[in-house]
């Protein structure tokens, strides 16, 4: 039926997927890591087409409209400056009063700018991947954002690009609390979330908690991931659990996951 | 098939892997993302040797679970599998029409995430599942559908640009006695 060199086509195959599988997690990502050096091209040329686009529609346009952006960003970046100039004020008191009181000092965000570069190309992970890597002090569970909330977190770093993995995905799980109550959750994936990106759940909330509809949810800092206090989303509906023991709500994420262009890795 | 030829197959399914990662137009418009290496198998497997095929399947495969959160080789299978039963049953299959390219393409690209998602399970993984899986298979089946009738032109147009095709060697029953011509005594 088959000639020799398709029988060992075949054994190897199989072998090969064999090894692959049975290979400890550890060695399966260097390995992808080294596989994914073949995509570098790839992942250049489409970061240098897009610049080269960029490039080509500022020249075509005019003068006098690029003249009024730059005005609205000056007075933009003024605005933006007295509002910093406040805040760095109100940090200032707030670390006061901390000290004053003995709690421990809040450590400020810092934060590095990453470009959206692809996604997961099946449709069972929700994934995306980013254009920092080690080279860029990457590493793995670095939580990631975006201007608008918590996104996910780093879940696999090579050299120039990582992957992160995003929230409702059941590989990542935030420990998560109501802004106005203080109850703290867990935020996984729900019924609603196979459904769209959009919302997920929000599970484990005590059965006498006041939840309702419109609470903002916040990260809660219960756990070696997430910082405390990364916006997340807002309630839109809640219902009770075993007979009154817990509560679950349905939770609209900030972020758009769908429209992901830009994103905050939180360093530290 | 020609070395050329496998290596252009190779490069197009790094191209695919690259393609369904970089391009979100579809994902964003319809919730689902395409998946070309299956269409692209059920070429190999009706053209070429299953060498070819056992290439494709790994390098496709590695490929794919590189730019993908699978654990890595967990495609190679799925793709071989399909291949091997399409290389079992290429004399069945009507080669050359579209529509049956076609029907071929739906069936690998909808045998395939199942596949994945067996082995993902199989493997302790929990991959998202849920309602829209459905359409995400449907969108899935119909793409890989309408993908290798195309795959089937380019590359049979790549083959017979790049690949010198021989004459048939003549032999004694090509010759047949009504289509000789009878010379008479005057010529």
């Amino acid at each position: 039926m088959f000639k020799k060199p398709q029988y060992i086509a075949i054994l190897l195959t199989l072998a090969l997927a064999g090894i692959l599988l049975s290979l400890p997690a550890q060695r399966k990502t260097q390995l992808k890591r080294w596989f994914g050096t073949v995509f570098v091209v790839g992942f250049g040329a489409s970061r240098s087409a897009e610049k080269a686009a960029e490039k080509a529609r500022v020249a075509v346009t005019p003068r006098k409209v690029l003249g009024k952006q730059l005005a609205d960003l000056q007075e933009q970046n003024q605005r933006l400056r007295l509002q910093l100039k406040q805040t760095e004020v109100i940090a200032r008191e707030n670390d006061r009063l901390r000290s004053a009181l003995g709690w421990k000092k809040q450590t400020p965000w810092s934060v590095k700018l990453a470009r959206v570069v692809g996604r997961d190309p099946s449709n069972w992970h929700r994934v995306i991947h980013i254009d920092l890597g080690t080279r860029n002090g990457v590493t793995e569970n670095m939580p990631v954002m975006t201007n608008d909330g918590l996104v996910g977190r780093v879940s696999s770093v090579g050299v120039t690009r990582s992957q992160v993995v995003l929230i409702g995905d059941p590989n990542c799980q935030v420990g998560a609390m109501i802004e106005a109550t203080g109850e703290a959750g867990v935020i996984s994936p729900g019924q609603s979330t196979r459904l769209g990106p959009g919302i997920v759940a929000l599970n484990y909330i005590a059965g006498d908690s006041e939840l309702k509809p419109g609470d903002r949810v916040l990260t809660s800092g219960l756990g070696p991931v997430f910082p405390k206090g990364i916006p997340v989303g807002t309630v839109i509906h809640a219902r009770t659990l075993d007979y009154g023991l817990t509560k679950d709500a349905r939770v609209k994420l900030h972020a758009n996951l769908n429209r992901l262009e830009h994103v905050w890795v939180l360093m530290n | 098939m020609s070395r050329i030829n496998l290596i252009l197959i190779l490069m197009a399914a790094l191209l695919c892997v690259y393609v369904q990662t970089a391009f979100q137009g579809v994902r964003n418009l319809i919730n689902a993302q395409f998946d070309l290496l299956p269409a692209l198998m059920a070429y190999v497997a009706l053209s070429a040797d299953l060498v070819a095929v056992s290439l494709l399947a790994v390098i496709g495969g590695i490929l794919f679970d590189t730019l993908s959160a699978n654990p890595l080789g967990v495609s190679i299978l799925p793709l071989f599998f399909i291949g091997v039963f399409l290389q079992f049953r290429h004399d069945l299959i009507l080669r050359d029409m579209t529509y049956a390219q076609f029907v071929v393409g739906c069936c690998v690209s909808a045998s395939m995430p199942l596949m994945t998602l067996l082995g993902l399970w199989l493997l302790g993984e929990r991959p998202l599942v849920g309602l829209v899986t459905l359409w995400q298979w449907l969108v899935m089946t119909l793409a890989g559908g309408m993908a290798t009738p195309l795959f089937f032109r380019l590359f049979d147009r790549l083959d017979q640009a790049l690949n010198y095709s021989t004459a048939p060697a003549f032999n004694e029953s090509m010759a047949r006695s009504n289509r000789e011509i009878k010379r008479g005594r005057g010529y």
